[in-house]
């Protein structure tokens, strides 16, 4: 059975082949793969977030001229939709085509965890680069690295709001304060009766990389260092923008100083005094090395890997590992690997749409070529490629997939499938290379007595034994 | 702590010492509201409302102050709120609810939260649906043990409740045997597979109570009658999705489902819908603007249930609520963030409307929570138990025990419903 939950449990389902490669020794099969970047297998060029960022900031200058507010608002989607489509579609080959099915389950796994959601307009169109620019190239890395990259990405910052969150005491706040000063000395009246924006934080993206990112939401800190960690944060924003707001590489990371709010700042009891964009990268330094962030990790990727209900003892080995190396994510990785709770037989996680999507590729050894095939599958299944909807990502825990409803979805997709795919397969065959060992024998007296190959090769596909890892 | 002079008439309702529990005088009153007539359908607006956008307290003297360009204008003036009492009004895109208002249909609440006084969404949504003071606890939702405590009727056998979804919220989880169902009609599945899946699945229990559940909603959804078609499948070559669905339509046609579903002979009384978006930290927008387009799907989705329950209208209740409100001050960025008093509102012909039930803190500095929030005054859970007793008729007892346990110091409201 060890390679088949390697291939099952810790990869993406089976492609013809993968059980023979895993098979002289699992566990060395998963080690090899969770070294260096892990580049997308297929071949849908992608854009990176800075062409998008640029297109999509000229489609919004075009929507300024435009009166009709409806035509202006779709010039926008436009010009994200060919993104988003294409990043769905890379997405979805890679799952099919990996030879690094670990790896890449580890990707889908981060991606999740730092999650960014195409339902927010601002972020349709560049949801997906962050995975592609951000964890891919660390996702074997330190997870230090991996965090500040994420953190840093254009994606990120956009989706939580932190690009304009402002210091009070920040240059810009100052300025406008002296100016308005100088109008009120001067007797002037107020030119607009619009009300004068006041200049603030934002709390949002600080809120969430303590509570969803790092610590967890019992990890020890309070609503001020809430507060506190978003002023250190101010200035972390994407380049671009007008006048005297105009500086970096458009649709790049920038730090803008004159937003930052200055001076030391206190957080989680420490004082920190670095200056500008330094003071944040110390705090995400010292969250790595905090033993809350250890736990949440551990605690997530055991119920990722092991069961809904994470084994205590397996989330204690990877906690320790996480600890230990310092975020040595591969080290991390290996302490799952060696915990003999992830090597029960017994299946015990209900595929989620991907899981189960991705892996009746794998078995069929297809790969999508539009990408309405994957994004029709997925309005039927659920679980549309980044579309959480919430920075949370989407639950990790079956009860948010396994609805009667969900799996009868799953019927109608796997039969339209099978209808597709059945010329010229052998479906007993199909279930050993894709099952293997899991395969029971009422499934192959169920295949066998199936009224057509279609219906069989749906009944393979809705089997107990398939729909779970 | 500071009060508005003018609430006093509000708290009354509160205390409930306005009502004689009338109900419990009148027996054949309660026999009407028993059994399988009482209709509830609970939203869950997912990413927290901001309650001082949705139900704007334009008279206090603090209000347009810490809300600057997000503030909501009094009523009368342009683009301004719809006038509930002299203190609140209603945003001007929720039209719906304000003729339900008028029309004696609908309660707002204002200054309420769950117990839950951090501020993260995800934790917030579990206190709301679990029934609990922490999030976590349990595994089950408050709304599927009042269904658990209520007596089994004749007829009773199937599932009471169905969320309008292909999953099942936290909510609604538990032993109570409830349904899902997403807003698209399924397209007709071979019989001859499910058959057979039946079969495959005979001795895993886990598949096979799921798909006989399924079937089972199949039937009902026939019944009511076809609402719209699924989307095509993977091998299509139909025209392209992948752009996000505007709010409105989809927060619709779940509510069109829900109505389907309800109205059918042996149709689930409770339904529970959700809707997300609601977490506006930058460019929220005030009388228009991005919340106000989500309020305003919130309000058509509102007038499509009711107008699709059609005559079951009148023994109908509708609970909105969001997991918690937003900071009284607009931030930095044109929005707001994670806060906590905020509103809810319970609309619909059961409901004895018409009335703001709020013992309103006020915004003034000294009032605010943590310096920065809103102050709840009233427990979620004092409306919930209100609404599950004179509604839904669960018995005070396992109200205070099974249901909410951990909530004396919520008593539940009174006079929500009409006799």
């Amino acid at each position: 059975m060890q390679t088949e939950i390697a291939v099952l449990r810790f990869g993406l389902g089976a492609r013809p082949g993968d059980f023979a490669a895993a098979a002289g020794d699992p566990r060395a099969w998963l080690m090899t793969q969770i070294r260096g970047a892990v580049a997308l297998a297929g071949s849908t060029p992608l854009a990176p977030a800075e062409q998008i960022f640029v297109e999509v900031s000229a489609a919004r200058d075009e929507r300024r001229a435009d009166p009709n507010p409806a035509a202006a608002f779709n010039s926008v989607r436009d010009a994200y939709l060919p993104h988003y489509r294409a990043q769905v579609l890379a997405r979805a080959q890679s799952a099919a085509l990996t030879e690094r099915p670990f790896a890449e389950r580890l990707v889908h796994f981060w991606t999740n965890h730092f999650a960014v959601s195409a339902d927010k307009g601002a972020v349709f169109g560049v949801a997906g680069t962050l995975e592609n620019e951000a964890i891919r190239p660390h996702v074997n890395g330190r997870f230090i690295d991996l965090l500040t990259a994420v953190e840093q990405h254009p994606a990120m910052i956009g989706f939580l709001d932190n690009q304009y969150s402002v210091g009070k005491d920040s240059d810009l706040a100052q300025i406008a304060a002296r100016r308005a000063t100088l109008r009120a000395f001067r007797g002037e009246a107020e030119v607009t009766n619009k009300p004068k924006r006041e200049f603030g934080i934002n709390e949002n993206l600080a809120r969430e990389i303590l509570e969803l990112h790092t610590l967890g939401v019992n990890g020890g800190y309070t609503q001020g260092d809430v507060t506190s960690f978003a002023q250190i944060i101010t200035g972390w924003s994407i380049g671009g923008g007008k006048g005297r707001l105009a500086g970096g590489i458009p649709g790049r990371f920038y730090f803008r100083d004159t937003l930052h709010e200055p001076g030391a700042k206190v957080f989680l009891g420490k004082t920190y005094y670095e200056e500008g964009q330094r003071q944040g990268e110390a705090v995400l330094a010292d969250l790595c090395r905090n033993a809350h962030t250890a736990n949440f990790i551990a605690t997530k990727l055991v119920r990722h890997f092991v069961a809904d209900d994470p084994p205590p003892a397996a989330v204690e080995r990877v906690a320790r590992a996480f600890l230990k190396t310092g975020g040595d994510l591969p080290q991390v990785y290996a302490a799952l690997i060696e915990a003999p709770e992830a090597w029960d037989p017994q299946m015990r996680k209900f595929k989620t749409p991907e899981d189960f999507v991705f892996s009746s590729l794998r078995a069929l050894n297809i790969s999508p070529r539009q990408p309405e095939e994957v994004l029709r599958s997925f309005d039927l299944l659920g679980q549309r490629q980044y579309t959480p909807g919430s920075p949370a990502g989407w639950p990790d825990t079956s009860k948010a997939w396994d609805g009667s409803d969900a799996l009868m979805h799953r019927v109608l997709w796997a039969s339209r499938l099978a209808d597709r795919y059945e010329h010229g397969l052998d479906p007993v065959g199909l279930a050993t290379s894709s099952l293997g060992a899991y395969v029971r024998p009422e499934t192959v007296t169920a295949l066998r007595r199936a009224a057509s190959g279609s219906q069989a090769l749906a009944l393979l596909f809705m089997s107990p034994e398939f729909q779970r890892r | 702590m500071y009060r508005y002079p003018m609430n006093t008439a509000r708290r009354r309702f509160l205390l409930g010492t306005g009502g004689l529990a009338a109900s419990a005088l009148l027996p054949n009153v309660m026999f009407a509201r028993t059994g399988g007539s009482a209709r509830l359908v609970v939203v869950i607006l997912r990413g927290a409302l901001d309650g001082l956008a949705a139900v704007p307290p334009y008279a206090d003297p603090h209000y347009a102050g810490l809300r600057g360009e997000l503030a909501i204008a009094a009523p009368g003036a342009a683009d301004g709120a719809l006038a509930l009492d002299n203190t609140f009004g209603l945003h001007p895109s929720l039209a719906f609810l304000h003729q339900r208002y008028l029309g004696g249909e609908l309660l707002v609440f204002n200054a309420t939260a769950s117990p839950y006084r951090d501020r993260s969404h995800f934790d917030g949504q579990n206190v709301l649906e679990n029934g609990l003071t922490k999030p976590i606890g349990t595994a089950d939702g408050w709304l599927n043990r009042a269904l658990a405590a209520l007596p089994r009727s004749s007829g009773q056998a199937h599932e009471r409740a169905v969320a309008i979804s292909q999953n099942v919220p936290l909510i609604l989880r538990g032993d109570a045997p409830v349904m899902s169902k997403s807003p698209q009609a399924t397209p007709d599945v071979d019989e001859d597979l499910l058959a057979r899946l039946a079969d495959l699945y005979s001795r895993d229990d886990w598949f096979s109570a799921r798909l006989s559940e399924a079937v089972q909603t199949e039937k009902l959804a026939d019944e009511g009658g076809s609402v719209a078609a699924a989307p095509a499948m993977m091998p299509a070559s139909a025209p392209p999705t992948g752009a996000t669905k505007p709010a409105a339509d989809r927060v619709s046609g779940t509510a069109r489902m829900a109505a389907m579903l309800m109205r059918s002979e042996r149709g689930p009384q409770v339904a529970v819908i959700e809707a997300s978006g609601w977490d506006t930290h930058a460019n929220q927008g005030g009388a228009k603007g991005a919340l106000a387009q989500r309020l305003g799907g919130l309000d058509q989705a509102l007038r499509t249930l009711a107008d699709e329950l059609g005559p079951l209208w009148a023994q109908t209740a509708v609970l909105v609520v969001t997991e918690f409100g937003r900071t009284a001050a607009v931030n930095g960025t044109r929005g707001t963030d994670h806060g906590t008093g905020g509103c809810a509102f319970l609309a619909g012909g059961a409901v004895r409307g018409g009335r703001v039930i709020a013992d309103w803190p006020g915004l003034a500095p000294a009032a605010l929570l943590d310096h920065r929030d809103l102050r709840p005054t009233l427990d979620l859970r004092s409306l919930f138990k209100a609404v599950l007793d004179e509604h839904m008729r669960v018995d005070a007892k396992s109200l205070a025990t099974r249901v909410f346990p951990d909530s004396s110091g919520a008593r539940p409201l009174e006079g929500l419903m009409r006799a």
